[in-house]
C-alpha cells in the first residue's frame, strides 16, 4: 500500500515538531514581572516525563502526517492534548525552587502552539466525523469536565495564572458574573427590542432601510469612541431624572458598557430577523393565509418558525461579540473580565492578563459551539421543501 | 352556488383579470382554462379574498364574500395552492390537520379525519404522517396539499392545477376521488387545469380565459362544438376534437340493435373508449354488455364515427 500524506496532517505535523523541538515549553521568572527564561520541553520536565512528553507528541505528529483512519487521530489528538495539559502543572511544579513564592512558571509559545497544532487536528476529526449536535455539546462538556477536573485536582496551582488567580480568587467570580451578566443582559434587551423591531421592518417597507441604516452607522462606531459618547447623555439622565441614579445609571460603569453592548447587538438581531422573514417561502406564507389563518396565527405558526434559525444565528453572532466586547467595558469601570486585562497591561504582568483574557476566550467558544449544536438542531427539520 | 359579477383586478395600469361575470351552481364543477398569465389563479383568489378585486362583487349562497372577515372565509373554503405550498416545517398530518385545528376540532375528531384522508390518497398514515414535506415525491406532495384542502370538509373548494405533477395512472385515480367526493358531499367545485382532457373529464362547466377576460363559459360539449373564438378553438385542439366529444359519452348511449363477436365492453365505459377498442381489434362492432353483464346490444364504428361529428 503507498503511503499516503493527509494534507492538514503536513501542516499540523510541521507546526508541532517546530513547536516541540524548536519553541520554549514553559517561562521561568524568579518573580511576576522580572523577563522570563525559556525552557524546552526537556528541561522543563522531569527525566522521565521530558521524553515521554516528545514521544508522545511525535507519534501523534505522525499519525496527523499520514493518512489514518479517524478514530486513530481522534485517539491521537485527546493523548496528546491530555499528555500537555497534564504535564505543564508537572512542569510548575517542577521547575518551582522548593519553598519560593516569588518565581512564576507559566506555559510558554511551545505549549500553546502544540495545543493548537492538536486542537486543529481534534476539530478536523469531529468534523469529518459529522457529530451530531447533541455529540458536540457532549464533547463540550466533557472537556470542560477534564478541564474542571484538573483545576480542582490542584495539578496546576503551581502555573503563575492560577496564582495570579489565588491571589484574587473573590474578584475573579465577581468580575466574571459581572462579564457574563454584561454580555447575556444586553443580548437579551436587543433580542426583546430587536426581534419586534426586525418584524416591523420586515411589515413596512419604508422603515426597513432607514433603521438598518442606523443601525450600521452604530455598528461603525469603535467600541471606545461609543463609550466615550454615551458618557454624556448619561451622566445627564442621572442627575437631571430622578430615581435614574439610584438605578445604577452613570455616566461610566455597567450602564454605558450595558447601553453599549446593547446597541452593538441591536443591527445582528434585526437584519437577521429581516432576512430570516423575508427568506420564508412565499408559497407557505400564501398557504398560511389560504387556509384561513390570521396575521398573528401566522407570524407565530409558519413565518417566525421558518425565519427561526436565521434568528438565531444572529443571536449567535452576537453572544459571541458580546462575551468579546464586554472586555473593554472595564475600561469606563463596567468591570468583568477585563478588569484583569488592563491591570495586567498596566502592571506588564503577562499572567495577569491571561487570567482575564483566558476565562474570555472560552467562554466565546463554549457559546459558539452550543449555539452553533442549537441552530442546526432547529433548522435539520425545517429544510424547504422542494417545489412540486 | 357562486355567483360572480362583473369582476375585476388591475395591478397598477395593468388588467389582469377584466370584468368576469359567471355563476357555478351548487354541487357542480366548474373548471378554468387558460394559457399562463391569463388571470386563472387570480380569479380564484379573488373568490376566498387572498386577492381584493379593484371592482365587482363574489357572492357564496347569495352572501357577498366581504360580510365575513378574510380569515373566516377562508377556513370555510377549502384551497389547494398551485404548487401545494406545503408547511416545510410542519409533518404531513400536521399540515392536513391545519384548518380543522385552527376550526378547534377535537383530537380524537383530528386524528381519525387526517387518517381518513391520508388512506383516501394512498399515504399509509403511519409512514408518512410524521414526515416532513421535503421527504415526499412531488406527486406525494401534491396530494398532501388536496388532502389538506378538504380537511374540513368545506362546501366550497378552489383547486389551482391540483393534479399537475402526477403521473397519468395515480392522476385518473385522483380525479375519480375527486369526483366521488364531489358527489358524495355535494361541494361545489372550481378547478384550475392547463389539461384539456381534464377540464373535459371534470368539468359540468368550463371557462376559457385569455389576457384576463372571459371568453367563453358553456358545458364541454358545447365548447368542443362551438368554440366562440379561434383562441378557443386553438386551446381545445382542432385534432383533438372529435375523441374529446366521444370522450363526454357513455357507451350505453350509443348502443345499436344487434349482436357483435368477440369480448363485451361494459355500458359504462366512455364512447372514447369503444371506438380505442373497435380501431385496435380491428373489429367493426362490438357487443355491450350491462352493470349485470347482461347483453345490451352493440356500439360500431359507423355508429362512433357518426357520433364524433360536429355536432349541428
Ligand atoms: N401581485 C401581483 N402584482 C402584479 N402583477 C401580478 C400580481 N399577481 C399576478 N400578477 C400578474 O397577473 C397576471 C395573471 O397572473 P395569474 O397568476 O392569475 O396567472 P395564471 O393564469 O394563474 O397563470 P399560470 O397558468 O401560469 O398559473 C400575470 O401576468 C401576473 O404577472
Ligand atoms: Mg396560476
Amino acid at each position: 500500500m503507498p503511503i499516503r500524506f493527509d494534507k492538514l496532517g503536513v501542516v499540523i505535523a510541521a507546526i508541532a515538531g517546530c513547536a516541540a523541538f524548536a519553541a520554549p515549553f514553559a517561562t521561568f521568572r524568579a518573580n511576576r514581572i522580572v523577563p522570563g527564561q525559556a525552557r524546552s520541553i526537556l528541561e522543563a520536565l522531569p527525566p522521565a516525563a521530558g521524553p515521554l512528553l516528545l514521544a508522545i507528541v511525535v507519534t501523534a505528529a505522525l499519525v496527523a502526517l499520514f493518512k489514518t483512519p479517524q478514530q486513530l487521530r481522534l485517539a491521537a489528538s485527546v493523548a496528546a492534548l491530555a499528555a500537555l495539559a497534564l504535564l505543564i502543572g508537572v512542569a510548575g511544579t517542577f521547575l518551582t525552587p522548593a519553598g519560593n513564592t516569588f518565581a512564576r512558571i507559566s506555559p510558554a509559545s511551545g505549549f500553546w502552539i502544540l495545543i493548537f497544532a492538536f486542537t486543529l487536528l481534534l476539530a478536523d476529526v469531529l468534523t469529518r466525523l459529522e457529530l451530531s449536535p447533541w455529540a458536540r455539546v457532549g464533547v463540550l462538556v466533557a472537556a470542560s469536565a477534564a478541564v474542571g477536573l484538573l483545576l480542582i485536582s490542584g495539578s496546576w496551582n503551581d502555573l503563575s495564572i492560577l496564582k495570579e488567580y489565588a491571589n484574587r480568587a473573590d474578584s475573579f467570580w465577581a468580575e466574571g458574573s459581572k462579564h457574563v451578566t454584561l454580555a447575556l443582559g444586553s443580548l437579551l434587551a436587543a433580542v426583546i427590542i430587536g426581534l419586534p423591531l426586525g418584524i416591523l421592518c420586515h411589515r413596512v417597507e419604508r422603515l426597513r432601510a432607514s433603521v438598518l441604516n442606523v443601525l450600521n452607522i452604530i455598528q461603525t462606531i469603535p467600541s471606545i469612541a461609543l463609550f466615550g459618547l454615551l458618557i454624556a447623555p448619561l451622566g445627564w439622565i442621572a442627575s437631571h431624572v430622578p430615581g435614574a441614579a439610584a438605578l445604577g445609571i452613570r455616566g461610566i460603569g455597567t450602564a454605558p458598557a450595558f447601553v453599549a453592548l446593547f446597541l452593538y447587538s441591536l443591527l445582528p438581531v434585526v437584519a437577521n430577523t429581516v432576512v430570516g422573514l423575508a427568506g420564508v417561502p412565499r408559497a407557505a406564507n400564501d398557504a398560511a393565509r389560504g387556509m384561513g389563518m390570521t396575521d398573528r396565527q401566522r407570524l407565530f405558526g409558519v413565518e417566525f418558525p421558518l425565519a427561526f434559525p436565521v434568528i438565531l444565528t444572529g443571536i449567535r453572532i452576537v453572544l459571541v461579540q458580546n462575551i468579546g466586547l464586554a472586555t473593554i467595558a472595564a475600561l469606563i469601570g463596567g468591570g468583568g473580565f477585563g478588569v484583569f486585562v488592563f491591570q495586567g497591561v498596566g502592571q506588564t504582568a503577562m499572567d495577569l492578563v491571561l487570567l482575564g483574557a483566558v476565562p474570555t476566550v472560552a467562554l466565546a467558544f463554549a457559546a459558539a459551539i452550543i449555539l452553533d449544536a442549537v441552530i442546526e438542531m432547529t433548522s435539520t427539520r425545517r429544510r424547504e421543501a422542494s417545489p412540486a | 352556488m357562486i355567483e360572480i359579477e362583473g369582476i375585476t383586478k388591475r395591478y397598477d395600469a395593468t388588467t389582469v383579470v377584466d370584468d368576469v361575470s359567471m355563476v357555478i351552481e351548487p354541487r357542480t364543477i366548474a373548471v378554468i382554462v387558460g394559457t399562463s398569465g391569463s388571470g386563472k389563479t387570480t380569479l380564484l383568489r379573488m373568490i376566498n379574498r387572498l386577492v381584493e378585486p379593484t371592482a365587482g362583487v363574489v357572492k357564496l349562497d347569495g352572501a357577498d364574500n366581504r360580510s365575513l372577515p378574510g380569515y373566516e372565509l377562508r377556513r370555510s373554503i377549502g384551497y389547494a395552492i398551485q404548487g401545494h405550498g406545503l408547511f416545510p416545517h410542519r409533518t404531513v398530518a400536521q399540515n392536513i390537520a391545519t384548518v380543522p385545528v385552527l376550526l378547534g376540532w377535537d383530537k380524537a375528531r383530528i386524528k381519525a379525519r387526517v387518517d381518513e384522508l391520508m388512506t383516501l390518497y394512498q399515504l399509509d398514515p403511519e409512514a408518512f404522517g410524521p414526515r416532513y414535506p421535503h421527504e415526499l415525491s412531488g406527486g406525494q406532495q401534491q396530494r398532501v396539499g388536496v388532502a389538506r384542502a378538504l380537511a374540513a370538509e368545506p362546501n366550497v373548494l378552489l383547486m389551482d392545477e391540483p393534479f399537475g405533477a402526477l403521473d397519468p395512472i395515480i392522476r385518473t385515480k385522483a380525479q375519480e376521488d375527486l369526483l366521488a367526493i364531489q358527489k358524495r358531499f355535494g361541494t361545489t367545485i372550481i378547478l384550475v387545469t392547463h389539461d384539456m382532457e381534464e377540464a373535459v373529464h371534470m368539468g359540468d362547466k368550463i371557462a376559457v380565459m385569455d389576457a384576463g377576460k372571459l371568453v367563453q363559459y358553456a358545458k364541454p360539449a358545447e365548447i368542443l362544438a362551438r368554440p366562440a373564438s379561434a383562441f378557443v378553438e386553438t386551446l381545445v385542439g382542432a385534432s383533438e376534437r372529435p375523441f374529446r366529444l366521444l370522450s363526454l359519452g357513455r357507451v350505453r348511449d350509443a348502443v345499436e340493435k344487434g349482436t357483435a363477436d368477440g369480448e363485451a365492453i361494459p355500458g359504462d365505459a366512455s364512447q372514447r373508449d369503444a371506438l380505442a377498442e373497435l380501431l385496435w381489434s380491428g373489429r367493426p362492432a362490438l357487443p355491450v354488455k350491462g352493470a349485470d353483464g347482461k347483453p345490451l346490444g352493440r356500439v360500431t364504428l359507423d355508429g362512433l364515427v357518426k357520433r364524433s361529428a360536429r355536432p349541428a
